[in-house]
Order: structure tokens, then C-alpha cells, then sequence
């Protein structure tokens, strides 16, 4: 249980503002994992607990960068293959042409946050919405991908320091007994930084704003146009930091996935409570809807549930998770 | 006479307000009764339990001498009560008649396919019954405001009502309009409808109404009949003090600093070559009817709407407005007749609300909010302009018109706006709100501040203005110095329309 509490403790002292609000999704999260840990004696084990972490990190990341997005009551299709490519942009620099591991980083999250300003200039400067918009950059970069990485893997092995940034635990080299990968610090270190931002900064502000009467925004005499775009450069340089996981998780840019990855990060969004009508939400939220999907994911496996039960589990709980949220609002 | 509804020791309350103590409430057949008070009084609400939109918490409703549960609007459709909300509630794709019969289409061959010819019929009838000029295949989206509130009526009276509830329903339309709205009531009555009236427009309850009830603080006051009683004791009774009186027509002051000057603004079919000045210190009264174009010019003014031509001049010097950027940059505020959609964002809290046009005024290493100066500024003018709110992280939503209309105020004055345009600035803002928004108004200009007062009642204009600009179909019919302006006076530029100029 430690490993647990742990989180909890870390968690009420970065987010104590808003975990009253939140206190039905992180007490359903709890409930899944007391009927998990006692439904299988492995599940609580120190080991699956951080395949847990682990396995979060990649979706929590990009969920929270759709976080800002749905606040504005937008949506982005496209952080799924946008996450991909700024993958295979990594691979580009650091294999193809050889330059030093910070570079290739900085490429990931550049590339991200171009191709977030190029959505968030179709979607303000354009008018398309904002559906659509991304949805025609989900394809548009899902086909880059593989075409930029001749439809084949990237492999890290010129870069050493790569696989660290996911794999190698900063935390475990303190505390032995505490593997944590450092995923799941970067994780909450873009959780920490994202809050901050929505909570204390201008553009956090213009974020619920606009979700919540952006015509009233315009005529205060905010240019939210370009608001909108730097909130969708943003989102998509989160993005990159996914990419930079998940390519450091698998040591290699694998161009074909992350199609889908998009609906799990927006069911993580939705099930932590922020509204896809836009104006609310919370960081803490995303992450905890994060958590409950691969809680679930993983608790289900354990239990040697078939793969296809689980995407039925997963859906269920979905809709459950929304329609706990509305009864909570109408009260 | 016996009463068709009959409201006895009802009590409804909210979260934290007690929104209806105790309260009565009487109509009978054929009287046009009208319901007062001010803004948070409790008059929609009392209406609102009527129709079965809330639930009461306790407390008896009788129709016709029995007593009846009302559950649910369906409920109140059933027992014959019509309301017609102040939003209007019409799907504007959707024709008259579907519009009308949305929910209980009529059904043709098996059951299963609407049978439109009857339905049309039917709507054609009703319209007929209210001598309406309306063709049920319309799109509800292609009329006029006043046409669509009489859509809403026919629909209303389609459910057979016995009672019709009218909520605000002259907030938008023009005389000729509002003539219109009142004869159809009055055939109403004389077919022995109940009719309650929700109005802030004192000369028209004088007009239409036959008795008033008065509440005030979600309690009833008194029943008065209209004809023997003064509006000043109606008001009295609606507010519990006296009101200040306006101190009358100013006389313009030629000589002062012209701080913007509008020079040949035209944009397509709803502005014709428009052109003003404003002085420091002045209000300058926009009147004109529904429609005129006097929104319209101060939407282009303010960027919000490009135009095909015209100069903008601020301070003497010649400004490029294509957004609401450049127009708050050069000292222009706009505050829009139409709060909820284009001045709040009302799922915020008021603090936000006020500082949303300033927020780069509170930033710590231009990027990081600072949050007690914003609470502390936005306190300080909850405080100087009487905004009721609990807290300034109240959501703007929970808080009555005037209240909203006045953090809509506070963000501009934040703003420190030289030149400040209004759009119907008192438009559904109970009697009370309104003078304590009239006094606003004169300090701003007292102190200096340019200010444009769009309204459509004229009494408002006359009070107010230093100078009164009169539009029609998108021209400037004239100017008037407040002093010697009468109604009779604006009404004739308003409606001197372009086909008498010229021949």
C-alpha cells in the first residue's frame, strides 16, 4: 500500500485547492483498486503497481494537453498522431542525421507545438471547427509519419541517454525499494506545470474564458485569436513530450501507432470531470481519469479478463463516469 | 367571479435564497393581471412554480377552486397554463407549424409519417383565430422578432391555455409591434383567457392592465387595481423607497473637447453613411426603433463587425479599428445589449468577469496572475457600484440583470475607457437597478468620460442624453438638443423612412 499513499499524499499537496471538487472521480479510483487488490493478491504487488505508473504516463500526458483544449469547448483529434510524429521527428534528428540527445528533444516538442499552431490557426484564423480541424491534421500527420520514416521503426541505438528519459528511475537510484520510472515524474512534472498555468497565468484564465463565452472575450477587447492559437501550440508541445515517452519507452519511433490514442486521452479528459461543453475542468481530474483507465486496464488483465471484456468495461465505465458527473452537477 | 388559479402560502427556496415567503397570487378569467416588481422580486419564479418549471416547497395552488399538483410543464399544458418565457424558446430551421406542434405532430398513414397537410391546417387556424398574417410554412428563423413572439403566443394557445403567461414580452419589439401584441390580448381576454403580464414598462401595464400585484423580496405586497391607482405607488410599494429623479435635460456644451468623431460609416444594407461627434463629458443619446442600425454603428465603431467604409477620428487623430483590439486600445468600450451572449461569461465568477478586459494589468513576470490585486480591484468596484453578490467568486449566472449589467460596467471602467458605448443599458433591469444606472451614467459623464446611450424607450433617452441622435433604417435622421426634445419629436425621425426623402 505504501507506493499508493505515497501518490495520494504527493497528489493532496500539489492539488489540495481543487480535490474537493474532484473527490467522486479519485474516490471511484480507490474503489477500483481496493476491489482489484482483493479480487487478486498480485495486483497490489510493487511491481505491477509501477507497470501501472507506467503505463499512465504516455495517456496522462496526453490527455492533459487535451485538458486545455476542451476547456476552451474545442476538441483535438489529433494528439494521438501528432504524439507519433513528433516521435519520428526525434528519430529523424537524433539517428537519421546524428545530432546531440537534447536536440532531438527540443525537435519533439518543437515540431509539436508547430503542428499545434498550425491547428490553432485553421481553427481562430480559419474559422474551421475545430473537429474537423484536427481530424484533418490527425490523417495529414499520421501520413507524414510514415512517410517521413519510409512507413518503418526508428531505433535509438546511437543515443544512449534516450531510453533513460522513460525508463531509468531518478526516484529508484534515492529509494531502492521505490522503482518509479521517470515517465511518471515527467508525468507529473508537465501535471504540476500545466496546473500552474490554468490556475495562475493569464492564459489559463483566457482558457476558461473562452470556454465560456468566447464571443464576450472578443468584445472585451481580447485578441482571441491568438489566445486560441498559443493555447493549441501549447497543447501540441505537450504532445511532443508524449512523443518523447512513448519513443523512449519502446527505444524506437514506431510510425504506425497512435491513431486511437486520441480517444483515450479525451474518454481520460471526460472521465475526470472536465465539461466538452468547455469553461471547466481541472489538471488534477485528467490525471485521475488517466489513473482509473489504466487501473482498470491493467486490474482486468490481472483478473484474465479477455482483451475484448475489457474494451467493453472501459466504455461502460465511460459513460458511468459522465452520468456521475451530471448527477453531481444538478444537485 | 371565481378565480381560475389561485396561489395560497407558497414558499420556494434555492440554495441559500429564499426566493418566494409566503406568497398569493390571484387570476380570473378575462383580466389582463399584471405582476410586478423588481428584478429578483420573485415574479418569475412565482410564474415559473405556475408552469411547473420549479417545484413548490410548500403552500397550496388551486385551478378553478381545486387543488392541483403541478409536476411538470407537461402538467401545466394539461390544466391549460401557457407560458411564453422571456428567451424566446423556437428552433428557427423549423417552420410555424412545426415549431407550434413540436412533440404531438399530428400522425398520418400508419402512425408513422407527420401529416404536415393537418398540421399546417391546424396552425393556419389558430393564426386565424388571432387574426395573425402568418403563413405556417415559414421558417421561424426568416421573422421578425415581434412575428416570432407571436409564434410562441399561437403556440401557447394551441395547448388550449386558459392562462397565458407573458414574461417581458415587449422587451423587444417596437410600438407598432407592441400595438400589435396588445390588441391580440385584448382578444384574449374577451375570449376569457387569464393573462399575467410581467413588464418593467410602467405606460404599457397602465395600458393593458386591469389590476397589479406587487412583490417585492420574494414576498407579496398589495393588489391594486391598475386604473385607480398611481404609477408613483406602484413603484413605491415595488421598491420600498423613493426614487431618484433624473435632474432633468443638460444643456449641450459646444464648446468642449470632441473626443470622437465618426466620419461617412457605411456597412451593406444597415448603415448609410453615418456620421457624429461626441464630447468629452456628454451622453449622447442614440434613438430610433428596432432595427435602425444604432447597434449596428456601434458595433463597427467598436471593430466588432467590419464595414465597407468610413473614418473613425479619437482625440483629433485618425484610428484604424478592424477589431475589438484596436478599439479598446484607442479607449472605446462597447457594452452589448445582449449581456448573457456578448458581455459575461456568465459560467465564470464576477472577479473574472470584471477584470476580463484588463488582465494583462495583473500579471507578475508578464505571465503569472496576480490574484489579490484582482481581488482586491474587483472587490473595490462591487463596492462602489452596489453589485448584490455574496462574494466576488460568485458565478456571474446566479446574479440578477442589474447586477450582471453592472459588473458588465465595472470591467470597463477597469478598462478606464474614455469613450464608452451602451447598448440598452437598462434592457430587462427592474425600476430600482435602472436609476442606480442612470446615476452611474451621469457621474461617468461628469467625470469626463464620452458616452453613447443606445435606447429604445424613449422617456430613458430624454432624461439622459445631452444631445439625442435619431436613426432610421440605417441613416441618421437627426440631431436634437435634449432641451426642448419630445417624444412626438423622435418618433417622427424614426420613422422617417428613405421612400419619403425622396421621391
Amino acid at each position: 500500500m505504501s507506493d499508493s499513499s505515497v501518490l495520494q499524499r504527493l497528489k493532496g499537496a500539489i492539488f489540495s485547492s481543487s480535490t474537493r471538487q474532484k473527490l467522486l472521480a479519485f474516490a471511484s479510483l480507490i474503489g477500483l483498486m481496493i476491489f482489484f487488490s482483493l479480487a487478486s493478491p498480485s495486483f497490489m504487488q510493487t511491481d505491477n503497481m509501477v507497470g501501472i505508473l507506467q503505463a499512465t504516463a504516455v495517456n496522462g500526458v496526453l490527455a492533459i494537453a487535451c485538458t486545455f483544449v476542451i476547456i476552451t469547448s474545442g476538441i483535438d483529434l489529433s494528439v494521438g498522431t501528432l504524439m507519433t510524429f513528433c516521435s519520428v521527428m526525434a528519430g529523424v534528428f537524433l539517428t537519421y542525421w546524428g545530432l546531440p540527445f537534447y536536440v532531438g528533444v527540443a525537435a519533439a516538442i518543437f515540431f509539436g507545438a508547430f503542428s499545434g499552431f498550425i491547428s490553432g490557426v485553421l481553427i481562430a484564423k480559419l474559422k474551421i471547427p475545430p473537429f474537423i480541424a484536427t481530424l484533418g491534421m490527425m490523417l495529414l500527420l499520421k501520413g507524414l509519419a510514415l512517410v517521413i520514416s519510409g512507413t518503418k521503426p526508428i531505433y535509438f541505438n546511437d543515443t544512449p541517454e534516450f531510453p533513460s528519459i522513460s525508463q531509468d528511475s531518478l526516484i529508484g537510484y534515492f529509494l531502492p525499494d521505490l522503482p518509479i520510472p521517470n515517465a511518471v515524474l515527467i508525468l507529473f512534472l508537465v501535471a504540476i506545470v500545466s496546473s500552474l498555468i490554468l490556475n495562475k497565468t493569464v492564459l489559463g484564465s483566457y482558457t476558461f474564458a473562452l470556454g465560456s463565452n468566447e464571443e464576450a472575450v472578443r468584445l472585451s477587447g481580447v485578441n482571441v485569436d491568438r489566445w486560441k492559437i498559443i493555447i493549441y501550440s501549447l497543447s501540441g508541445a505537450i504532445c511532443g513530450v508524449a512523443g518523447l515517452l512513448i519513443a523512449s519507452r519502446l527505444n524506437s519511433a514506431q510510425p504506425a501507432l497512435g491513431q486511437g490514442y486520441e480517444l483515450d486521452a479525451i474518454a481520460a479528459v471526460v472521465i475526470g470531470g472536465t465539461s466538452l461543453s468547455g469553461g471547466a475542468g481541472t489538471i488534477l481530474g485528467t490525471i485521475i481519469g488517466a489513473f482509473i483507465m489504466s487501473v482498470l486496464t491493467n486490474g482486468l488483465r490481472i483478473m484474465s479478463v479477455a482483451q475484448e471484456w475489457q474494451t467493453v468495461v472501459t466504455g461502460i465505465i465511460i459513460i458511468l463516469a459522465v452520468y456521475a458527473d451530471i448527477l453531481r452537477k444538478r444537485k | 367571479m371565481t378565480a381560475i388559479v389561485s396561489i395560497q402560502h407558497l414558499n420556494k427556496s434555492f440554495p441559500g435564497v429564499r426566493a418566494l415567503d409566503d406568497c398569493q397570487f390571484e387570476l380570473v378569467a378575462g383580466e389582463v393581471h399584471a405582476l410586478m416588481g423588481e428584478n429578483g422580486a420573485g415574479k418569475s419564479t412565482l410564474m415559473k412554480v405556475l408552469a411547473g418549471v420549479y417545484q413548490k416547497d410548500s403552500g397550496d395552488i388551486l385551478i378553478d377552486g381545486n387543488v392541483v399538483e403541478i409536476s411538470s410543464p407537461r402538467a401545466a399544458q394539461a390544466l391549460g397554463i401557457g407560458i411564453i418565457h422571456q428567451e424566446l424558446n423556437l428552433m428557427n430551421h423549423l417552420s410555424v407549424a412545426q415549431n407550434i406542434f413540436i412533440g404531438r405532430e399530428p400522425l398520418g398513414r400508419l402512425g408513422l409519417f407527420v401529416d404536415k397537410r393537418k398540421m399546417d391546417e391546424d396552425t393556419q387556424k389558430i393564426c386565424d383565430r388571432l387574426h395573425l398574417n402568418l403563413d405556417p410554412r415559414t421558417p421561424v428563423g426568416d421573422l421578425t422578432v415581434a412575428r416570432q413572439q407571436m409564434v410562441e403566443i399561437a403556440k401557447a394557445l394551441s395547448f388550449d391555455s386558459r392562462v397565458l403567461i407573458m414574461d417581458e414580452p415587449t422587451a423587444a419589439l417596437n410600438n407598432a409591434e407592441i400595438d400589435d401584441l396588445f390588441r391580440i390580448i385584448r382578444q384574449l381576454k374577451s375570449q376569457g383567457v387569464g393573462i399575467v403580464y410581467i413588464s418593467h414598462k410602467m405606460d404599457e401595464l397602465k395600458r393593458i392592465s386591469d389590476r397589479v400585484t406587487v412583490m417585492r423580496d420574494g414576498q407579496y405586497i398589495a393588489t391594486v387595481p391598475t386604473a385607480t391607482t398611481s404609477m408613483e405607488t406602484i413603484i413605491s410599494m415595488m421598491v420600498g423607497r423613493t426614487l431618484f429623479d433624473g435632474d432633468g435635460p443638460v444643456i449641450p456644451d459646444t464648446q468642449r473637447e470632441v473626443v470622437l468623431e465618426v466620419k461617412g460609416l457605411n456597412r451593406g444594407r444597415t448603415i448609410k453613411d453615418v456620421n457624429f461627434v461626441v464630447r468629452k463629458g456628454e451622453i449622447l443619446g442614440f434613438a430610433g426603433l428596432m432595427g435602425a442600425g444604432r447597434t449596428e454603428v456601434a458595433r463597427a465603431v467598436f471593430g466588432a463587425d467590419p464595414v465597407d467604409s468610413g473614418e473613425i477620428w479619437v482625440h483629433g487623430t485618425k484610428v484604424r479599428i478592424t477589431t475589438p483590439v484596436n478599439a479598446v486600445k484607442s479607449g472605446i468600450g462597447y457594452l452589448s445589449e445582449d449581456r448573457k451572449h456578448f458581455g459575461l461569461a456568465t459560467g465564470m465568477d464576477v472577479e473574472s468577469n470584471i477584470v476580463l478586459a484588463t488582465m494583462s494589468r495583473f500579471l507578475s513576470l508578464g505571465f503569472f496572475l496576480k490574484h489579490p490585486a484582482m481581488r482586491q480591484i474587483a472587490t473595490s468596484f462591487v463596492k462602489q457600484l452596489g453589485i448584490k453578490t455574496p462574494s466576488v467568486s460568485q458565478k456571474v449566472a446566479l446574479l440578477s440583470g442589474g447586477n450582471q449589467q453592472k459588473i458588465v460596467i465595472a470591467k470597463w471602467l477597469v478598462r478606464d475607457c474614455e469613450i464608452l458605448f451602451f447598448d440598452e443599458p437598462t434592457r430587462g433591469i427592474d425600476v430600482g437597478a435602472k436609476s442606480e444606472i442612470y446615476k452611474l451614467l451621469n457621474a461617468l459623464a461628469a467625470q469626463g468620460r464620452a458616452i453613447v446611450m443606445i435606447s429604445s424607450e424613449l422617456p430613458e433617452v430624454l432624461r439622459l442624453s445631452h444631445r439625442i441622435l435619431v436613426m432610421c433604417e440605417g441613416r441618421v435622421t437627426g440631431e436634437l438638443p435634449a432641451l426642448g426634445a419630445t417624444q412626438e419629436k423622435i418618433m417622427q425621425l424614426a420613422t422617417q423612412r428613405e421612400s419619403l426623402l425622396t421621391p
